[in-house]
């Protein structure tokens, strides 16, 4: 607590977009009220207080600390640990935090292939001297320091303990302002929790379902989707079936289909996994040549289901193999097709 | 049945292949009893789990034995007609299709992950199936999931994978 007898709050964001940041702004007026019942201790984003301000509190002196963001550098694993010191209850705000979310995907390749790629191949990069980022560079000032990228792209509750978590990309006001007022009234749920509902989008989506046996594929730009059926049904992945409710269900709400932000539902390990054997189950083929037709209309299945998730996953990234002394990413470029045989 | 792993891969040390097996009770775990009451002669890599049906897997099932140390996955059920349950086995197949496009972006070779059918009369079936992961499995070497995720994640105990497996 501080001097004037408020809980001390702290907001940090490490491997993210800036989106958490604007949707904690996006709780509109009641910000007054977090600003009335907490005391700010540190918030990049918004506040202009320094790292040393932070060292400088005792252990557990920040009652609550919201930390968005994945780890993907030391700069990262650093605040992550030196936050949960001074904390009494972190929370992994958003996605990235608590799955890996979009930085996650990084986990698809390695260091050296992003590098190769942001620096020097994307067809939007001008590098003709071919500078890459240093961890130390001289200029004739001094010395710079930049933060190390790590190879792999961690969440936060696989750097340090996490006692709640905010899904979402970003979260949901009405989910930040529960979390706060619960808080405030302390009445939290036990340790290890995730803030939000035990159900699936499909519970939130009004769209009318049936039973769903789809013949292919579609990518949003090739059909135009009936607004009131069920997306899956006709043919545009949809993740809602197997995705926490609480948004509201609104990419489905703008015939999008759900995009799984919210994470896996209450007791899923590997939302992925769950994915696959939704969508799976919704294909009407029954022979190997049939199944393949239909798969091949999804293309990057990985990416479909694992778009949110890849870092928090149980098997964490693209498979590492030694290669010159480096461990480099390797996946497997064909597309696996099934034996003819396992027709009959 | 006496296989040099080394030969085929030399990454494998003293370690031998570990492939889990997910045979479906009605068909292919028969088989297995059957191949061993046969006294049919089979490599000892399979570590097999009985599911009520290969409808029944969660692609989960899979996923976590990779993670854990498997080198490999073999999932074995009735042939299409014959599910127990009607068409169970069916959407095995989908699934399976779906999952082995995942694994190979995530650089799990599709070799390590199969599918195959077999009857409860079936033995040679099994025994075929098992060879040929076997093989592929010993081919590609160790997948030693643990080294890509090694202190970047809390990860559940392995178990030791070097002691023998008494099979048939």
């Amino acid at each position: 607590m501080a001097e004037n007898g408020k809980p001390k709050l702290a907001l940090y964001w490490a491997a993210s977009c800036g989106g958490c940041e604007i949707s904690v702004l996006a709780i509109h007026e009641k910000i007054l009220d977090v600003a009335e019942a907490f005391d700010i201790v540190f918030w990049p984003c918004v506040l202009d207080f320094k790292v040393k301000d932070v060292e400088a509190l005792a252990d557990n002196e920040i009652d609550v600390c919201l930390f968005n963001g994945a780890i993907r550098t030391d700069e990262n694993e650093h605040m992550a640990h030196l936050l949960r010191r001074k904390s009494k209850v972190m929370v992994a705000y958003g996605s990235c935090a608590m799955e890996g979310c979009i930085p996650g995907l990084a986990n698809f390749a390695d260091r050296e292939q992003m590098m190769q790629f942001i620096y020097h191949d994307s067809p939007s990069t001008a590098n003709p001297d071919g500078i890459e980022p240093q961890t130390r560079t001289e200029v004739p000032e001094g010395e710079l320091e930049l933060p190390a990228f790590w190879n792999t792209v961690r969440t936060l509750d696989q750097v340090v303990p996490v006692d709640y978590y905010l899904p979402g990309c970003p979260p949901e006001a009405k989910w930040t302002i529960a979390a706060v007022e619960a808080i405030l009234k302390n009445e939290l749920p036990p340790p290890g929790s995730v803030i939000g509902m035990d159900v699936s989008v499909c519970d939130e989506c009004p769209r009318e379902r049936h039973e769903k046996k789809i013949k292919r594929f579609y990518r949003p730009q090739e059909i135009e989707p009936d607004p009131n059926l069920c997306l899956l049904e006709q043919g545009l992945f949809c993740a809602g079936i197997a995705t926490r409710a609480g948004c509201g269900a609104l990419c489905p709400g703008v015939n999008m289909g759900c995009r799984g932000c919210y994470g896996p539902v209450e007791g899923v390990r590997d939302g992925g996994a769950r994915l696959i054997s939704a969508i799976a189950s919704v294909i009407d083929a029954d022979t190997p040549e049939e199944i393949d037709a239909v798969l091949d209309t999804l293309p990057d299945p990985a990416g479909y289901f694992y778009r949110f998730g890849l870092a928090h996953s149980l098997l964490h990234r693209t498979r590492l193999a030694q290669a010159n002394g480096h461990k480099v990413a390797e996946p497997f470029e064909e597309i696996p097709h099934l034996d003819p045989k396992l027709a009959e | 049945m006496q296989i040099d792993y080394n030969a085929l891969n030399p990454a494998w040390g003293a370690r031998k292949p570990v492939i889990i097996g997910f045979l479906c009770n009605w068909c292919s775990y028969n088989a297995a009893d059957l191949a061993g009451t046969s006294r049919m002669s089979y490599p000892p890599t399979l570590r097999d789990i009985r599911i009520m049906c290969t409808g029944r897997l969660d692609p989960t099932f899979v996923i976590k034995a990779l993670r854990d140390g498997a080198d490999g996955v073999l999932v074995m059920g009735c042939h299409p007609g014959q599910c127990h349950y009607q068409e169970g086995n069916y959407k095995a197949m989908r699934r399976f299709a779906l999952l082995r496009r995942t694994l190979a972006q995530l650089g799990v070779h599709p070799d390590r992950v199969q599918l195959a059918w077999a009857s409860a009369a079936e033995a040679p079936n099994f025994v075929e199936a098992v060879t040929n992961i076997t093989e592929a499995v010993a081919r590609l070497g160790p997948l030693e999931w643990h080294d890509t995720v090694e202190d970047i994640a809390p990860r559940t105990p392995v178990p030791s994978m070097t002691e023998e497996v008494a099979h048939g």
